[in-house]
């Protein structure tokens, strides 16, 4: 392989891994609500470089070249797919050459110099995509593949691995959602400001598994995925951008940095998990704390409460402890209460009782823990059994302790969870 | 885009007195009007009730009817609506506006464009 050769596969290399999500975005354009077609087009436009680069060289914007060249290919795949209902339409539709969409298939894509279009990457794009893959009209599961397949760039055996199934699976799963993105007609928009408040809570509830997925991973080696934390990140940044002033927005982000920080002292050297009670709190990104409590200030600010704020505040409370004793439960826990009142969430109840036993004592806090199970079917949540397990072991009832921690072992996914859980039920019995 | 937006609820739905039964009829008519004046309205027709539906198939090359909707279920097929929007999103804000979307629900189904031959 010449220098050149090896030149352009790195260069090539390096942009896909991280412009991959832009460049997509923006072939997106082209291509009429079919991602599919997106897809096809940008894998046309890396075979296109893989040949092209070391001829010509290394494009100024290789972003930008493959963005040009993947909307050619998917006009140039439309084209020879339905030429003749295209030219059918134009005549039964003689406004449809003012239709944007349209008039992008007779534009003469064969003489333009591809480089005359920099600037191609257009952030909003990405956007675009995000409310795409996030609409009501799918059903949250799917909202959240096609999330993390398309806007975040990961592979299908990525995503799988995420929601427990097997790739052929996830990849069937996907194809379904991108048929009914493409058939139902899904807008590539961002959605009308009417339209915003109700479209943002999908976007955000979509961000926060992503986070969540980032912060525990359901089925992998390892505690956390950092890969899905920035991922987590990254989105959230880009909902701020649009809104600025959406406060639910900036608590998102805001939540994201917060968790994330706290990533660095939750595995020990081996790789074990420490729990946030026992956490070294000097090796926590101060940077991300400190941009994630300014957000939550602010956030606050606007008197615009809304649930991920509070998770938000929640998290911005343990940053501001020198320790878990130093830490103002008081407060955590009427931020939990205030959230079950909002959401009627058992989950937020649940943490709210573990709060309630460090600001009252264990007793108060499991009796609020059993008032919660007994009215909802939470017997499936590993955490449920934790929380229980950790308060009798509190209360010196290691029988209640051991039980329950057994319990949650046989629930989790995670080998590094269940590691844990072992170690504390060894602990419990030797007490 | 085509989209069918299919009108289900109850037989009964909206019940209450002849004044609220004559009410909704004329949100009714508001509603079409105003399809029509955004023209977005391509068709759209009330159907009678299911006690008048006829269900044909043709098993081993005999036409058989039966008397009744295909499937007994407790909200049936009211009505439909044609319209020509933009998107999922101009069709969705449509159904929303139609008066059975506060007792019965809304199915919206886009039309299949077929490849001309």
């Amino acid at each position: 392989m010449s220098a050149g050769h090896a030149q352009a596969d790195a260069a090539l290399a390096q942009v896909v891994a991280q412009e991959r999500a832009s460049i997509l975005a923006s072939v997106m354009r082209a291509c009429h609500g079919d991602l599919d077609l997106a897809e096809d087009a940008l894998a046309d436009a890396t075979a296109a470089a893989v040949t092209a680069w070391p001829r010509d060289g290394v494009p100024d914007n290789p972003a930008g070249w493959l963005v040009v060249v993947g909307r050619r290919r998917a006009v140039d795949r439309i084209r020879s797919a339905s030429r003749r209902r295209v030219r059918e339409q134009r005549v039964a539709r003689p406004d449809a050459a003012a239709d944007p969409g349209l008039a992008h298939l007779w534009g003469d894509h064969g003489v333009e110099d591809p480089m005359a279009q920099l600037g191609a990457i257009d952030v909003d794009d990405q956007l675009r995509l995000l409310f795409m893959c996030c609409h009501p009209a799918l059903a949250t599961p799917a909202q959240v593949a096609l999330t993390l397949r398309h806007v975040s760039g990961l592979t299908t055996a990525q995503v799988a691995a995420g929601f427990v199934v097997t790739p052929e699976a996830m990849a069937q799963r996907l194809h379904r959602a991108r048929v009914k993105v493409r058939d139902a007609g899904i807008p590539f928009r961002i959605p009308a400001d009417a339209d915003l408040p109700d479209r943002l809570t999908a976007v955000v509830a979509v961000v926060r598994l992503v986070l969540n997925e980032g912060y525990v991973a359901a089925d992998a080696d390892e505690l956390q995925r950092p890969d899905m934390a920035r991922e987590a990140i990254r989105l959230a940044r880009l909902l701020h951008r649009l809104l600025p002033d959406e406060a639910e927005v900036m608590g998102l982000l805001a939540l994201c940095l917060l968790t994330t920080a706290r990533a660095p002292a939750r595995v020990d050297a081996s790789g074990a998990l420490v729990r946030m009670a026992d956490q070294d709190r000097s090796r926590w990104d101060r940077a991300m704390v400190d941009e994630g409590r300014a957000l939550v200030t602010t956030a606050l600010r606007r008197r615009d409460l809304g649930p991920v704020q509070l998770e938000a505040a929640i998290a911005a409370c343990h940053a501001d402890a020198a320790s878990h004793d130093d830490t103002d439960w008081a407060q955590v826990t009427a931020l939990y209460d205030e959230l079950v009142r909002m959401t009627g969430s058992p989950f937020a109840a649940v943490n709210g009782a573990v709060a309630r036993a460090f600001a009252v004592d264990a007793r108060a806090g499991l009796a609020a823990l059993e008032d919660v199970a007994a009215s909802h079917d939470l017997d499936g949540w590993a955490y449920l059994h934790v929380a229980r397990g950790e308060l009798a072991g509190m209360l010196g009832d290691t029988a209640l302790a051991t039980t329950s921690l057994a319990r949650a072992r046989e629930l989790t996914a995670n080998p590094r969870e269940r590691d844990h859980l072992d170690r504390r039920i060894a602990s419990l019995e030797q007490a | 885009m085509q989209y069918m937006l299919l009108i289900y609820s109850t037989p009964e739905a909206p019940e209450g007195p002849p004044e609220e039964q004559a009410a909704d009829m004329q949100r009714w008519f508001d509603y079409t009007d105003e399809m029509a004046a955004a023209g977005v309205m391509v068709a759209g027709e009330a159907l009678e009730g299911v006690d008048t539906a006829t269900t044909v198939r043709i098993r081993n090359d005999e036409t058989v009817l039966t008397d009744g909707p295909f499937a007994e279920t407790k909200e049936v097929l009211g009505g439909y609506y044609l319209i020509d929007v933009a998107d999922l999103d101009e069709a969705v804000a449509w159904a929303a506006k139609a008066p059975a979307a506060h007792y019965g629900s809304l199915e919206v189904r886009p039309v299949m464009a077929l490849p001309e031959a």
